[in-house]
């Protein structure tokens, strides 16, 4: 998704492009009707559903609101959303690294096929992947027999939600890391070697300055998606209230007890979380734009 | 060049030489069998990885669906109840897909051919629905058209029903799949130019002979991924569809929700058998999407020579 947004843009300096168009008058007709629809649309579905939050937290009253959240139960998934999100998100971006790095340095049988599969947590419905990781990681899985005689336990607890955030935010941080590799010459890394550089120094000291807006934005993506996500966490997450119950499901709960005060002070938190990454997203693709014009 | 790259540079035009003339031929093996044994160590590791997160998930998807033989698997994706998500899931694509087509097309022309005050916020407009919660998503609908909501009493006076119902189910999926098509299609609307367009309109052509034999078919693999991205979403939303769906067996239960209903009820061979369905949905879009990526990297490179 990010693959095909960036590589259009990387190449033509929008501003200057911008400028001059301006100054044109506009040749093209539909503009108006174009603009319009595309407004009516995003008004209708998108704006106004989110302007009723508005709303209601000014029908509700915002004190109101926010005393909701003094709660411990409230607080406890809020916690525990924020922390295995943040786990996710780091053990996603690691693995993600290591993943990219094979599919862009390393020719082998099956690299294709690896690399279109990277994808399948994009494509595969979240319940789905609930239910099967569930059933990989429960006490009797394929999975859950051998970590149990680890004495690890990992359906029911914070660490199943932590393994079901990781495969959701996998394909984020190889899909950002993989295209800014690719275009990394091999060389670089190459000479390093041969300069006498260990294999850590060189990734730390060569590669690592160049990826880093790349991995911290796919970092940042996956955070993101794993604060809101629901579906792959509800089934292997226990959702015992204090324990392993996430917030997006705190908020269905109290939808269905009709404590809509509850959930929309919930939800606004969330939203506020994500809109914040999302601007941080925004600044960090800049980032990684420029690094990258800057090389080219 | 800039500043950090430069001293790069000059490192790999001495080092071909330092090489030649300090390194024996012995370290220069040594140092080739360990980075083959690096690269050996990353594949594999690399290989396990997405073994382990990827492919083991889907195979206990498949394992468990047949675990009961062929037999218990057909009755499963046969039963009623299935097959009545199945077609509710199939009206959702049908009425979310061409309201994402139409959104993607217009928002394409009009961000990707025009500048005006204002475009940039759009844009970050359009992205919105993957900033927010599943969950969230479907609670604002309920703000708007459950019985205490906004609109809910004038809904409930007309004797409407959106939530609860088919119409919220169609309305969350659009919600989450909207941006789909149009950050597909925008990008590369803007980046194939004006060009062509303003030469069929001076040679006297009309906004849809434009739109429809010049604009369209330099988009259209970006239109078929985006339409892909987003029927794949809509088939495979849960958490907005699970907020207003109300669980209704037989008219508001979609494949996902019925997934999840007979996996709580210990129904899990049909559970899974019904999750196959959409597992096997999920390869062949994967697979769509490796081909139209061809398609579509091929279709950039002619435009680019040309």
């Amino acid at each position: 998704m990010t693959r095909s947004q960036g590589t259009p843009k990387s190449g033509f300096p929008a501003a200057a492009r911008g400028a001059s168009k301006a100054a044109r008058p506009r040749v093209l007709p539909g503009f108006e009707a174009a603009l319009g629809l595309t407004l009516a649309i995003t008004g209708v579905l998108v704006l106004l559903p989110l302007s009723s939050l508005l709303v209601f937290a000014g029908r509700t009253g915002v004190p109101k609101l926010f005393a909701t959240l003094h709660d411990e139960r409230v607080l406890a998934s809020l916690r525990l959303t924020l922390s295995t999100s943040l786990l996710a998100a780091v053990l996603a971006s690691v693995s993600g690294l290591l993943v990219s790095w094979v599919l862009t340095r390393y020719e082998f049988p099956g690299r294709r096929l690896l690399d279109a599969l990277v994808d399948l947590p994009f494509a595969l419905p979240t319940s789905v992947a609930g239910i099967a990781l569930t059933t990989l990681y429960a006490p009797s899985g394929l999975l859950g027999k051998r970590l149990a005689g680890l004495g690890v336990e990992v359906a029911y607890t914070p660490l199943g939600i932590v393994a079901a955030l990781v495969f959701i935010g996998f394909p984020f941080a190889v899909r950002t890391i993989q295209p800014v590799l690719a275009d990394l010459e091999p060389e670089v890394e190459e000479s390093a070697r041969s300069l006498g550089a260990t294999p850590l120094q060189t990734f730390f000291r060569v590669l690592l300055p160049e990826i880093l807006p790349a991995l911290l934005t796919g970092f940042a993506m996956a955070f993101a998606r794993g604060l809101g996500e629901y579906g792959s966490v509800v089934f292997i997450a226990g959702n015992v209230p204090m324990k392993t119950e996430i917030a997006p499901l705190l908020i269905m709960t109290k939808l269905e007890q009709y404590d809509y005060a509850g959930a929309a002070a919930l939800a606004t938190v969330l939203l506020l979380l994500s809109f914040a990454l999302l601007f941080l997203i925004n600044r960090l693709q800049g980032w990684a734009e420029r690094l990258g014009r800057r090389g080219a | 060049m800039n500043a950090t790259r430069e001293p790069l540079q000059r490192v790999q035009a001495t080092g071909g030489k330092s090489r030649e003339t300090s390194d024996s031929t012995g370290m220069r093996r040594s140092r080739a069998a360990s980075a083959a044994a690096v690269r050996g160590g990353l594949i594999l590791a690399a290989i396990l990885v997405m073994g382990w997160l990827l492919i083991l998930p889907l195979a206990v998807v498949i394992g468990e669906a047949l675990k009961l033989g062929v037999r218990a698997y057909l009755d499963a994706i046969r039963s009623p109840e299935t097959v009545a998500a199945m077609k509710l899931t199939a009206l959702v694509v049908a009425v979310t897909l061409p309201v994402n087509v139409l959104f993607g097309l217009a928002a394409g022309w009009a961000i990707g051919k025009f500048r005006f005050p204002g475009r940039s916020v759009l844009v970050t407009l359009l992205d919105l629905p993957f900033a927010v919660s599943p969950v969230v998503a479907g609670m604002l609908f309920v703000f708007l058209y459950g019985r205490t909501g906004l609109f809910g009493p004038w809904l409930f006076d007309h004797n409407l029903k959106v939530i609860f119902a088919v119409p919220g189910v169609v309305l969350a999926t659009l919600f989450v799949t909207l941006p789909f098509v149009a950050r597909e299609v925008i990008p590369l609307m803007e980046s194939a130019g004006n060009e062509e367009e303003e030469a069929a309109r001076v040679l006297g052509a009309g906004f849809w002979p434009i739109f429809f034999r010049v604009t369209l078919p330099n988009v259209k693999w970006a239109l078929l991924y985006g339409s892909l991205l987003a029927a794949a979403r809509a088939v495979g939303e849960f958490g907005a569809v699970s907020v207003v769906s109300g669980h209704i067996r037989g008219e508001t239960n979609t494949l996902p929700l019925h997934i999840e209903i007979l996996y709580n009820e210990y129904q899990f061979q049909p559970a899974f058998a019904v999750a196959s369905l959409l597992s096997l949905f999920a390869v062949i879009s994967l697979a769509l999407h490796v081909l139209l990526e061809k398609k579509r990297l091929t279709g950039t490179a002619k435009r680019g020579l040309a």
